[in-house]
């Protein structure tokens, strides 16, 4: 097992290394320079001339690349030109509602679906079954952006005067400010240190905060307003999940040892549980990982119907103002997360099934 | 039991036909799976609904009772995003039919979302036909010459893979600059490992058979064996991901359209007028409705299609 972890991480080092070096060549080959993209009107040569020095534009790309890549690895990634931020701090704030809004959606996907994708397949053919189909055929062709448009219609408006009434955008209803827990426990933490600023990450994780801390208004507040991004987002990778789930299933359902389990007189419960489950799982663990990636590309359109200032929509501001260090930066991080994600789906994949680990 | 005497000669008949087809000449692997297919509920409906999507597109001038861009100020009697009015549901004959409401622009929905067929389904198809010829040639080379070769193309194929398809589309999109074109072309690069991998699978397990030694046993150069012995043999599952890529690429540049990325104004595209009015939706939500489900049905059909292509090509489904 251990050198099955080994060689698969060693793997996925030069699709990282491949990737921080695509992402700086795309960024770098988007028309017009950062300088007039920044200065606008002001943008006379002298002042691009000085611009470019202070962002070490001037260098050959070699030397750049070169520059940039010693950076990403020592966890500095510039600073925005147009934010004259640090690209980390930018990450302090976006990336947790990124994380949330993600995460909350793999968690419906997850929970609807599969119990779903279980029951078309016990009940193979019936009503449900085609029901089921229908729904998944249908949630897997829905645009997201539409989707959340249409339920912020519904909920924001046509609901308005029920209890289902739902926020159609933001993150916190205004006037609702969360408290971080290190300022609730009390914690003494130096101001700009790595520590600190890891903190600072973790509390911008308003739900988990709120719910550590007790702070039960804050909670409901931010719940609320995650709530329709997360069924847009989550439609596409539950539906997927429903129907591996059932034909994963149903697969295994017709094997020999099923039959054999039946025949030693097990019920049909303990057969599902015990015997076929376990085995239709391998599918579906694949299928969850490789959603993440479209759960991010998902997040771009989710917080632009939302209005919601995380990574997907910061990254295409990003793209659109030529922000070299935002783009390069943020892209580096979420295509990180997805080759460590696909990484952690091989390995279980491996846990899962001792036949991999032996190949 | 007593049988009619009619009905017991036409018994007699199918026994025979059963007799007779033995003999009959064996039926090929695509009759077969044509035969399996049209027995699917899903890839019929399927099916139905891209070509009559298809007939939409190519009678639009017949069907849609404007131009997509007309702009009815002056010409009729409505106003900016007007909801949709239809006679036989109780709109007042006096007030002009438009079944899909007006946009911001006083043109007429309906019309612009029957043009929108023909963007969204040219886009379509150029998209999976770009990445296909790529993507297979890829992943036939990559396949047949193994090695370092293989090693290098394999892993550009897992960079690309490496990253969410929107963002990296939307990235190139970037560099190339907006437009439908570009878009197209986006969408066809992010969607390449997908071809190029399964080519590359099929490659592998038909370039061990017999028939492939004994062309190269003959002489045959690299070029003719992978032409005419291995591609030919390789294409089935390529067919069903490229039905299923049709659903994918409409999906996609809807959302970049969505951005503003793909179809520029005033081209009559789904993705694109749905964009433009998604400010409007609480006042005007007809402006957001129609186009999105123009894309869902658009989708759905494709998707179905080449569900049901899948379950009549695979030949381990045989039940």
């Amino acid at each position: 097992m251990i050198s099955y972890i080994t060689r698969r991480t060693l793997l996925a080092i030069p699709v990282l290394i491949g990737i921080v070096v695509v992402v700086f060549l795309l960024v770098r080959a988007i028309p017009g320079d950062p300088c007039t993209a920044i200065l606008g009107e002001q943008a006379t040569e002298a002042a691009c001339e000085r611009f470019n020095e202070a962002n070490g534009l001037n260098e050959s790309l070699p030397i750049q690349l070169a520059v940039y890549i010693k950076n990403v690895f020592t966890f500095n990634l510039g600073d925005s030109i147009s934010f004259s931020r640090p690209v980390t701090q930018m990450l302090i704030e976006r990336l947790p509602l990124t994380a949330e809004l993600a995460l909350s959606a793999l968690f419906l996907a997850v929970v609807v679906g599969v119990p779903l994708g279980i029951l078309a397949a016990r009940r193979h053919n019936s009503v449900v079954d085609t029901a089921t189909m229908a729904f998944a055929n249908v949630g897997v062709s829905m645009p997201v952006f539409w989707l959340g448009l249409m339920l912020a219609y519904l909920f924001a408006l046509v609901l308005r005067d029920t209890p289902f009434v739902l926020p159609p955008s933001g993150r916190l209803s205004p006037g609702v400010f969360p408290m971080a827990y290190y300022d609730v426990w009390g914690w003494e933490l130096t101001e700009g240190s790595t520590w600190a600023k890891f903190n600072e990450y973790l509390a911008n994780h308003f739900i988990l905060n709120s719910l550590v801390t007790g702070q039960w208004d804050v909670f409901w507040d931010a719940v609320k307003h995650m709530i329709l991004p997360a069924v847009a987002l989550a439609t596409i990778p539950l539906s997927i999940i429903a129907r591996i789930t059932r034909s994963s299933l149903l697969e295994v359902m017709g094997k020999d040892y099923i039959r054999t389990a039946r025949a030693k007189g097990a019920s049909e419960g303990s057969v599902v549980r015990g015997h076929a489950l376990r085995n239709s799982m391998l599918a579906v663990v694949t299928i969850i990982g490789l959603q993440l990636g479209a759960l991010l590309g998902g997040a771009i359109l989710t917080e632009t119907v939302f209005n919601l200032a995380g990574v997907g929509r910061s990254l295409f501001e990003a793209i659109t103002a030529r922000d070299y260090a935002v783009v390069q930066g943020f892209t580096v991080v979420i295509a990180g997360i997805y080759v460590v994600v696909n990484l952690l789906v091989d390995l279980s994949y491996a846990y899962l099934d001792p036949r991999i680990r032996l190949e | 039991m007593t049988v009619s005497r009619k009905k017991a000669i036409e018994l007699l008949e199918d026994e025979a036909g059963d007799v007779t087809r033995l003999f009959e000449k064996p039926v090929g692997q695509w009759k077969l799976a044509l035969r399996r297919f049209r027995g699917r509920r899903s890839g019929m409906t399927g099916l139905f609904i891209v070509v009559g999507l298809i007939l939409v597109a190519l009678f639009a001038p017949l069907i849609a009772p404007y131009e997509p861009n007309e702009i009815l100020i002056g010409v009729e009697d409505v106003g900016r995003r007007d909801p949709p009015c239809i006679h036989v549901l109780g709109c007042p004959d006096e007030t002009p039919q438009h079944i899909m409401g007006i946009d911001g622009n006083v043109r007429d929905v309906f019309s612009r979302i029957v043009y929108g067929s023909r963007v969204s389904l040219t886009l379509g198809f150029f998209t999976v036909t770009l990445a296909l010829v790529v993507g297979s040639t890829i992943g036939a080379i990559s396949g047949y010459a193994g090695g370092w070769i293989d090693n290098i193309l394999m892993r550009i194929m897992d960079v690309i893979l490496g990253f969410p398809s929107l963002l990296l589309a939307i990235a190139i999109v970037a560099v190339l600059g907006p437009g439908l074109r570009n878009a197209l072309l986006a969408i066809a690069i992010v969607t390449l490992p997908g071809y190029a991998r399964v080519m590359r699978a099929q490659v592998l397990a038909i370039k061990e058979n017999d028939y492939v030694t004994a062309s190269r046993a003959l002489g045959s150069s690299t070029r003719e064996i992978l032409l005419k012995r291995i591609i030919p043999n390789a294409l089935t599952p390529l067919v069903v991901l490229a039905t299923l890529g049709v659903a994918t690429a409409i999906l996609e540049a809807a959302g970049l359209s969505f951005l503003g990325l793909g179809a520029q104004p005033p081209d009559a595209e789904w993705g694109s007028m749905l964009a433009r009015e998604r400010n409007q939706v609480f006042t005007s939500p007809h402006l957001v409705f129609f186009p999105g489900i123009a894309i869902m049905l658009t989708v759905l059909g494709f998707n179905l299609m080449g569900d049901g292509m899948r379950d009549a090509l695979d030949p381990t489904l045989n039940r």
